[in-house]
């Protein structure tokens, strides 16, 4: 099991600023080990971003993404207090979920 | 014998019911992403095959899609801080996407209404390249672009 995601959700202004740091090795499938072997790739394929069952952000990412990888972005209508819960999907179809109360 | 014979058909037949299952657990949740994972438009090689991938024709350039807190030198090419921000109205997904990548789409974003048209993140680069940010809005696309350079092990590049 992948480790926890650190979710920092913070009112800015009138909206919600939501910064995402997960843990994940990012494997390109570029990469060859020692023995001339190619790496397979490992990489976070889908990511969303849910507040109050509403999903607020859905993304798609590539084997470019930086390995252990921080994502931003803000949102509307959250009040302090709210909860954010942010998934991803790996290319293995590992998961994890993790959620963060907006401050 | 044949007590050895049932236990060989026995074992067979018990991993096979195991690979089965492991195959079915494995399928399952990569055929569950694949719908929401555009093959092809993350092993286009090219601008013009990505752009197919999405659907949309040759995107417009545009001064209302720009990059916040990206650098124009990158000392590290693992890890190449992104931002982009859209003032074109209707912004519905935002992309980017890395020239000299072996392939170009390094992440796409797709921006519900309520949802700033603002995503920052990090990226890899091979090296030194222009960056583009797709953003489609409206159904158009619009591009702009942003070149980076990458320094490999602080000696230029």
């Amino acid at each position: 099991m992948a480790d926890p995601m650190k979710i920092r959700a913070n009112v800015v202004g009138d909206s919600t600023e939501v910064k995402v740091l997960m843990s994940h090795e990012m494997e390109t499938g570029q990469r060859k080990d020692a023995a001339g072997k190619t790496i397979p790739a490992w990489f976070i394929q889908n990511v969303s971003a849910t507040h109050n069952g509403k999903t607020v952000l859905s993304a798609q990412w590539g084997p470019a993404i930086a390995k252990n990888p921080f994502l931003a972005f803000k949102f509307k209508g959250a009040a302090k207090g709210d909860k954010v819960q942010i998934t991803w999907v790996d290319n293995k179809g590992e998961k994890r979920t993790d959620e963060a109360v907006v401050g | 014998m044949g007590t050895t014979r049932r236990e060989v058909l026995k074992t067979g037949g018990g991993m096979t019911l195991l690979g089965l299952l492991a195959a079915a657990g494995w399928l399952k949740p990569e055929e569950a992403t694949a719908q929401a994972w555009n093959k092809g438009a993350f092993e286009a090689k090219t601008m013009d095959e990505t752009m197919k991938a999405f659907g949309g024709g040759t995107p417009a350039q545009s001064k209302d899609v720009t990059f916040v807190s990206t650098p124009d030198i990158a000392e590290n090419g693992a890890v190449v801080p992104v931002g982009v921000t859209s003032s074109i109205p209707k912004t519905e997904s935002i992309a980017i996407l890395v020239e000299k990548n072996p392939n170009l789409l390094v992440a796409s974003f797709d921006i519900p209404p309520g949802t700033d048209p603002t995503i920052s993140t990090r990226v890899k680069m091979g090296q030194s390249s222009n960056v583009y940010a797709l953003v489609k809005a409206d159904g158009k696309y619009y591009v702009a672009s942003k070149e980076i350079k990458v320094t490999l092990g602080g000696c230029g590049g």
